[in-house]
């Protein structure tokens, strides 16, 4: 199953890449991860979306919470939550498609933030599955970059993730 | 007082109660070289190797409840050092290794001798750091030797760029550690332990599988109260022994791979099983589907939550130091009016007393032509009366003293499990002597393993170490010989051991003692002329049956009651 797990950790040097070590050199899955400072310098927040059996969900929850680097594990997936990512996408534009695109856009309320006479460029936010279904909508064949930044996410009400 | 970040190195090893220090030296760490020449609380000792500094202070940390201590310079001293720690991180020994790092201002530029050293070793320490500061040596030090100790234990490399230890500033060294990320467990959930008790009370065929935690935690003296106040049986993985003597009637040997067949067969069998300070590895319970086939009751008490439902189902985990786990638990069991059932126990031991008689327990067929490797392990048991600090190698010669060397004691039985690192011995028999003057020490190895760190028969000479050598000299890689026999089809591929030394002459050429023992009737009086020279290094290279095997064996996948059993019985 597809589990968002957000953590709090040290913003220290090579963190990062304590967290992303972990993934790999014990072969857990990664669609995403996103990582930013939060409003306390101290700490960055990163979320990692993954997915595994119930067995494995449990064993990365106890290995972030391992590292002694990370201060706090949730994982968002067991309880109300919103996700978000942002996509901007770059579309060869031209002629009819023009009109339908801009319509596409508008549906799925994105917005157009670059114009030439051969593209539109595109940000979109939304869960997973929203850009995906943009991305069909639109068809391969007018897409020309892609960029997303991958998910991330926060419990809704007092679900927070503090020290 | 300003002092350089050298110097303040020296310091914190002075304040933490380092005795001895492990290294090897070289640019990036002249001056901290330089510090310690200048002072004589640290001893420093110089090996021949940096893979042995680690295994050195590896040894000395196993033996002790102490943090082993150890310092190389940075690129190739470090990249040495690796396998050491590696080996150190899958046992789970304390341990703090300082390496040097080229200057700061060089780092990234692919600089003489530089390797990203937090990069490289990360995956195989408990934590590590680049100390950039000179301002921040001293409280890196000290978390770095406060992660070593506290909760899992585990090594912690510390960075020490060049520029930076010689910057100076104030030397202050922090009373005390908090890092907010990190909580070790301390007592386990009441609650948890209450229904582990019930769970205990309620069982017919129970079993008591404990661990290296036992040895680490010092746990042993409440593990025996827990298994004679219960009346079960208990065995230990190879990381374990010692930690329930050995020739207590409710031990029923070492489990897994090369267990003995009672233990295996009560490990499959049992309703409910307590698992103290043990990990469930792949070569303790073999195929965990097989090992599934068997409904059971598990309750798990580990510091690490991770170490917890890794491979197996647990009913009732319970995180916590298990020194206050077990004296808690004891403390319910003793307070409550429900015993275990008689009748049920009774049964359960007949069980396996019969498995006993059917595995033959641990017995080889001896010979007065060739020598056997566990007739030498069982001379030297005899000879030491138990109570010996053995170290040991990787191989079959590994499995035969875990089998046939009877331990009581913790902290005696000082190999590498987790990694299975050849080389091992010799190194961390120099930490283990250091560490206890005037006791004996004996390393069994074979003629593959010595030859891994064997320019430390070098450093023995320098320090005076009366290292016992015992050499199962089988001309082959054993342990894959077997393994190609049972498996390969008899294609011994490369597993012969060509072009042997004289293995005499090369502890001769390091102005040691060698002896070579060629028949069995030899074995016991040339152990007892070994250990009669109490200031001598004596390596024994004794000629053993090379087509011995290690028995009884659950082949790899395969499950616990899967067993080979030895032909000779
Ligand atoms: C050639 C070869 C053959 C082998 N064959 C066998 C075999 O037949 N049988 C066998 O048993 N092993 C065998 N091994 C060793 C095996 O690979 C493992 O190293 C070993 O079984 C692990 O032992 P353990 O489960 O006790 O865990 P350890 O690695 O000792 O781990 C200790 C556990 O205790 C926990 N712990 C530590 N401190 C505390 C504390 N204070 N409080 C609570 N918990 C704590 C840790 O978190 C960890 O989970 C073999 C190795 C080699 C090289
Ligand atoms: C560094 C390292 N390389 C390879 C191995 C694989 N290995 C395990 S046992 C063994 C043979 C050891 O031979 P020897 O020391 O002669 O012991 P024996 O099995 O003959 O008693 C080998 C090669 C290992 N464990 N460690
Ligand atoms: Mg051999």
């Amino acid at each position: 199953m597809r589990h968002i797990i957000s953590l709090l950790m040290e913003n220290e040097a090579g963190a990062l890449s304590r967290v992303a070590g972990l993934f790999s050199a014990r072969g857990y899955n990664i669609e995403s991860l996103t990582v930013a400072p939060t409003e306390d310098a101290s700490l960055s927040r990163m979320t990692i979306v993954t997915s595994g059996s119930d067995a494995v969900i449990e064993q990365i929850n106890k290995q972030l919470n391992k590292l002694i680097d990370v201060v706090s594990v949730m994982d968002l997936s067991e309880g109300e939550h919103i996700e978000r990512e942002l996509m901007l996408i770059k579309l060869r534009a031209e002629g009819d498609d023009r009109e339908e695109l801009k319509r596409l856009t508008d549906i799925f309320r994105g917005r157009i933030l670059d114009v030439s006479d051969h593209t539109y460029t595109i940000e979109l936010t939304g869960a997973r599955v929203k850009l995906d279904s943009f991305i069909d909508a639109i068809g391969r064949d007018l897409i020309l970059e892609t960029v997303r930044t991958g998910a991330s996410g926060i419990g809704r009400g007092n679900r927070i993730l503090s020290l | 007082m300003e002092m350089t970040g050298a110097e303040i190195t020296i310091r914190c090893l002075q304040e933490e109660g380092v005795e001895y220090l492990f290294g090897y030296p070289g640019g990036a760490v002249l001056h901290i070289y330089d510090a310690l020449f200048q002072q004589n609380k640290v001893k420093h000792v110089l090996v021949r190797h940096e893979q042995a500094a680690i295994h050195a202070a590896d040894g000395y940390a196993r033996s002790s409840d102490k943090v082993g201590v150890a310092l190389v310079t940075s690129g190739p001293g470090l990249t040495n050092a690796v396998t050491g720690i590696a080996t150190a991180y899958m046992d789970s020994i304390p341990m703090v290794v300082i390496s040097g790092q080229v200057p700061t201002f060089a780092i990234g530029e692919d600089a003489f001798q530089e390797v990203d050293a937090v990069g490289i070793t990360r995956p195989c320490v408990k934590h590590n750091f680049l100390v950039k500061d000179v301002k921040d040596i001293a409280s890196t030090l000290k978390k770095a030797f406060y992660l070593a100790k506290s909760g899992r234990p585990g090594p912690v490399l510390v960075d020490i760029p060049k520029d930076v230890s010689a910057h100076k500033t104030e030397f202050v060294y922090p009373m005390s550690v908090n890092i907010r990320s990190y909580q070790p467990p301390g007592r386990g959930d009441s609650a948890q332990i209450r229904q582990a008790a019930l769970l205990l009370m309620s069982a017919k065929r129970p079993m008591i599988y404990s661990g290296g935690g036992v040895v680490l935690s010092g746990a042993s003296a409440q593990l025996t109260d827990l298994v004679r106040l219960l009346g079960f049986p208990c065995t230990n993985t190879l990381m374990g022994l010692g930690g329930y003597p050995a020739n207590d009637k409710q031990y029923v040997g070492m489990l897994g791979m090369h267990g003995t067949f009672e233990a295996n067969m009560s490990m499959q069998h049992c309703d409910v099983l307590v698992a103290i300070g043990a990990r469930f590895d792949d070569r303790v319970i073999g195929n965990v589907e097989h090992f599934a086939q068997v409904p059971r009751k598990i309750i798990h008490i580990d510091i690490d939550p991770s170490s917890i439902a890794k491979r197996v189902k647990v009913d009732v985990p319970i995180v916590g130091e298990l020194k206050l786990v077990l004296n808690e638990l004891l403390e319910v069991l003793r307070a409550s009016r429900q015993k275990p059932d008689v009748a049920d126990m009774a049964t359960w031991w007949s069980q396996i007393d019969e498995w006993r008689a059917t595995g033959g327990g641990l017995r080889y067929k001896n010979s007065s032509e060739i020598i056997k490797p566990q007739f030498v392990i069982e001379t030297l048991h005899k000879l030491t009366g138990g109570d010996a600090f053995v170290t040991s190698d990787v191989g079959q010669h590994q499995m035969w003293a875990a089998q046939y060397y009877k331990f009581n004691h913790p902290r005696r039985w000082i190999n590498s499990g987790g990694l299975g690192t050849m080389g091992f011995g010799l190194p961390a028999a120099m930490g283990v002597q250091l560490k206890h003057p005037g006791e004996t020490v004996a390393c069994v190895t074979g003629e593959g393993s010595i030859q891994m760190n064997i320019q430390e028969l070098s450093t023995c000479k320098q320090y005076h170490l009366p290292i016992k050598i015992l050499s199962l000299n089988n001309g082959y890689l054993g342990m894959v010989r077997q393994w190609q026999e049972f498996f390969h089809g008899n294609r011994f591929s490369e597993s012969y051991m060509d072009a042997l030394p004289d293995f005499v002459k090369v502890a001769e050429a390091y102005g040691h003692v060698g002896i070579r023992v060629d028949r069995p009737a030899d074995v016991e009086p040339a152990m007892k002329e070994a250990f009669s020279r109490k200031d001598d290094l004596v390596f024994m290279d004794f000629r053993t049956d090379p087509t011995e095997n290690v028995f009884p064996m659950v082949p790899g996948g395969k499950g616990l009651s899967e067993v080979v059993l030895s032909e000779d019985l």
